[in-house]
């Protein structure tokens, strides 16, 4: 038996005034955060706020730039996941990260079995420990079964088990939710709470805010990378904390011209993918700019994907320019007048070892094509075309994309679609990751697009652009549209309010 | 948090491995199949099982298996060694000219042994700080080795009449129809088999194949244990030259060119996945055991033996086949078989 910490308000685990940035981008800037054991803390913040890179500077997995990370009060520096893994941290990532050719048991002592004569690993009491720990947790696990196959939630307990048999004294549970069903999380909160009343400190990142509050005692909010707030829950409400989330001023970076609005371009009507959305129906018309808010895993991309035809969908119907699309064709959506700009440039927008021009030319190998032979100087022709009015910064349309800044790599993406000249534009977070120069001309690029009678439809987690661009604003919260909201009723409040399904008030 | 919590709910479960359980099986098909064929064959032609014959099958045996359990623990760890064939060959050499030389047969096994584990080091260390894929690398010291063999051996040959009587007689006689070189692989085998059982470092062989993220993440020296499975691998196809040596009596430049992929074979025939994590060094031995009886049966039974590497193949993909149909079923199994419903710990 521990006993109750001497000097209850020393905090277990602390960072302070912490700084960490990725290239040009400030994930974190000077937060500060404090642990106490016997106490769940929330971490709040909107998609990008900077949440998951404090998780991985606490884990061990990032060093920080700037600031301290603490350990009952005094300095350390993790080198590695396993350093923080000694010093008593663990961390349960959404997905776990399990041996699935081993049985639980070897997952949960993998590295540190106990051993008998001649540094033999002891199985049987490898078996009997991990029996013990399931037991303590109050679950029924076979520990000698292979990890392939186990849910989520039953993942997650073997990585909550491995938790137990290192006594760690601080758990970090990174959307531990997302994936789980009622009676699953239920079952998970009623094991975090008795962890927790053991004395653990918990750390619990979640985007369902009435989880917040009922488990966590504690919540900081993160602002693009900045510690906003850090206070006990009892004194807030949901408002309180969506508007700590939120509240930011809007500027002048999103140039939307009104457009006389035109014909209904993409009409979406009922569509149903099993298990990832549900009754999807919106309609986006020439020379609108329609904005899909949601947080992450709400299911936009999915929708985007399915109705570009990578995915397949179960039920509902797909219209674009009055042709119906089939399931499952990206060709006859192409031919149809859509395009669609995924969300990770990287890996599902460009090549990234090919030349600019053949990017550019990858979406038109049809029309710079005679006889099946292409044609490199009408692919050339159609990509000095585009990448100068695009604005895209290079040396040679011979160069490698992966030369390019992450803003320029965007502009060659869109260059690629614009090159088919669509009637029905899909941008997947348009501007992650780029500078806000780029983003800037990003933003014009969609305006202007609209005002010559191009509907698009616009997936961003960046509220401020949203509601900057958009016309209206559709919001999606677990698979299904929650609201619809005009762009005179749009604000960052509304918004967050039916992403986070805390109402669907503004249902237009 | 040392604190117990109250226990709720007893799992109350007997150890049942049934993961152990579906690799026996798999093991056990391939004895069935090699105890069929081999029966069958004795059926045809009385002559086949004879004391001899068992022994010519052991004999035919040893060398392979030898080399496809160093390349098994290799396999797991989700790597793969192509420079097998091209180790063995410049080790059995390299005894041959050590013994020819009048050198001790003894000290020459031990020669053959650390040239191959020097190699395994330089395929270790290549893939783990280059961070190069073992395909690659292991395709070029392929190369690289076969390469510095032939300038080093020439057209030298080694035959018998310059080995040692003992060491040649050491290759060919055993206890009964049981070849010494047999025994030898036996205790390898089984040495090999325990190490990867009941040692951390063995367990964490299997959790780097099985899944390397979680490895590191889980304090798996990740690298060390890749290098330490080139260095047994290479030191296996090291002391495999020897025997080699002792077993033909004879070695030159082009000893064990195009081993690689026999040995590759025997260790897919025997269920140890390519996806690593997976699969055993009996499973391994086993194969070759079973491909190398091939070459004995076809005689046997009047086949031409030009049909052996076409039946190889398509043993190889039956054997694939079938750990594909058992993967499905078993992950199908494993889904269904939903531990529990949940339950709360929540007393009321």
């Amino acid at each position: 038996m521990t006993l109750p910490d001497p000097e209850p308000r020393a905090p277990v685990l602390a960072l302070e005034g912490v700084s960490k940035s990725f290239g040009a981008v400030r994930a974190l800037r000077s937060v500060s955060l404090q642990l106490f054991g016997g106490e769940a803390h929330a971490l709040a913040g909107e998609n990008g706020a900077g949440k998951s890179t404090l998780i991985k500077t606490l884990a061990g997995v990032y060093r920080p730039d700037e600031g301290t990370v603490l350990l009952d009060g005094r300095p350390v520096e993790f080198a590695g996941p396993a350093d923080a893994r000694d010093a008593g941290v663990a961390v349960i990532y959404q997905e776990p990260t399990l041996f699935p050719d081993l049985t639980v048991a070897e997952n949960i002592f993998m590295g540190r079995q106990p051993r008998r004569s001649l540094g033999r690993v002891d199985h049987r009491a490898v078996h009997d420990a991990s029996a013990a720990l399931f037991q303590r947790l109050g679950v029924a696990m076979d520990p000698e079964r292979p990890a392939r196959g186990l849910s989520i939630a039953d993942q997650q307990l073997v990585e909550i088990a491995k938790a137990l048999s290192f006594d760690a004294r601080v758990l970090i549970m990174d959307e531990p939710t997302a994936a789980l069903t009622g009676s699953e999380v239920a079952r998970l909160f009623s094991v975090v709470r008795t962890l927790r009343e053991q004395g653990a400190a918990v750390l619990f990142i979640s985007h369902r805010l009435e989880e917040v509050f009922e488990l966590c005692q504690r919540v900081t909010t993160l602002r693009d990378g900045a510690w906003v707030a850090g206070e006990p829950v009892a004194r807030l409400t949901e408002s309180d904390l969506v508007e700590r989330m939120v509240g930011r001023t809007l500027d002048e970076l999103y140039p939307k011209q009104d457009t006389p609005v035109g014909e209904v371009a993409l009409e979406v009507s009922r569509l149903t993918r099993e298990g990832v959305f549900t009754d999807v129906s919106f309609t986006v018309r020439g020379g609108e700019i329609v904005g899909l808010a949601g947080l992450v895993g709400a299911g936009r991309s999915e929708v985007a994907r399915a109705v570009f035809g990578v995915d397949r969908w179960d039920a509902g119907s797909v219209t674009v320019g009055g042709r119906a699309l089939r399931p499952g064709s990206p060709s006859l959506a192409m031919a149809a007048g859509l395009a669609l700009v995924p969300e990770d440039r990287r890996a599902q927008g460009l090549v990234m070892q090919m030349t600019i021009e053949r990017n550019i030319g990858l979406s038109g190998l049809r029309a710079t094509s005679r006889a099946g032979l292409m044609s490199r100087r009408a692919e050339r022709d159609r990509a000095l075309d585009w990448a100068t009015k695009l604005q895209v910064k290079y040396a040679r349309l011979g160069d490698l994309v992966d030369t390019l800044s992450g803003g320029n790599q965007q502009k060659v993406v869109l260059a690629k679609w614009l090159a088919t000249k669509p009637s029905v534009l899909i941008v997947d977070e348009p501007t992650r990751g780029i500078d806000v120069g780029t983003k800037a001309e990003v933003h014009r690029l969609l305006s202007d697009l609209a005002a010559e009678g191009v509907a698009v439809l616009m997936i961003s987690s960046d509220l401020p652009e949203i509601l900057g661009m958009a016309d209206r604003v559709l919001v999606m919260h677990e698979g299904r549209i929650a609201a619809e909201i005009p762009r005179s009723e749009a604000t960052e409040q509304s918004v967050m309010a039916a992403a986070t399904g805390m109402t669907n008030r503004s249902q237009a | 948090m040392t604190a117990t919590l109250e226990p709720v709910h007893v799992a109350g479960q007997a150890p049942r491995p049934l993961l152990d359980r579906v690799l026996r099986m798999r093991e056990l098909g391939i004895l069935l199949v090699l105890v069929l064929m081999l029966a069958a064959t004795q059926a045809d032609n009385t002559a086949f099982l004879s004391e001899q014959g068992i022994k010519d099958l052991l004999l035919n045996a040893t060398i392979l298996v030898l080399v496809a359990v160093g390349e098994a623990v290799v396999v797991i760890t989700r790597n793969v060694d192509l420079s097998v064939g091209s180790v063995l060959g410049v080790a059995a050499f390299a005894a041959g000219d050590f013994i020819q030389g009048g050198g001790n047969p003894m000290l020459a096994m031990v020669i053959a042994v650390l040239v191959g584990a020097a190699f395994g080091v330089l395929n270790g260390l290549l893939v783990g700080i280059g961070r190069v894929p073992s395909l690659v690398v292991t395709l070029g010291t392929l190369y690289i080795i076969r390469g510095l063999d032939s300038v080093w051996v020439g057209s030298r040959e080694i035959t018998a009449g310059q080995l040692s009587p003992g060491f040649v007689s050491f290759g060919h006689d055993g206890l009964w129809a049981i070849p010494y070189l047999g025994i030898l692989a036996a205790v390898v085998l089984s040495a090999v088999a325990y190490y990867l059982r009941d040692y951390r470092s063995g367990r964490e062989c299997y959790a780097l194949g099985s899944n390397p993220q979680a490895a590191a993440l889980a304090g798996v020296p990740t690298r060390k244990r890749a290098l330490g499975a080139f260095v047994l691998c290479g030191a296996l196809a090291g002391l495999a030259g020897a025997l080699y040596l002792a077993r033909f009596g004879y070695a030159d430049a082009s000893t064990g060119t195009g081993y690689e992929l026999t040995v590759v074979s025997a260790v897919v025939v025997g269920g140890v996945g390519f996806t690593g994590g997976t699969g055993s060094v009996y499973g391994a031995a086993l194969g070759a055991l079973l491909l190398t009886s091939i070459n004995s049966v076809l005689p046997a039974i009047g086949v031409g033996s030009v049909w052996v590497e076409a039946i190889d193949g398509i043993l190889l993909l039956l054997a694939i086949s079938l750990d594909r149909v058992v993967a499905l079923r078993v992950a199908g199994l494993l889904r269904s078989r939903r531990a529990r419903e949940p339950r709360s710990t929540e007393n009321g």
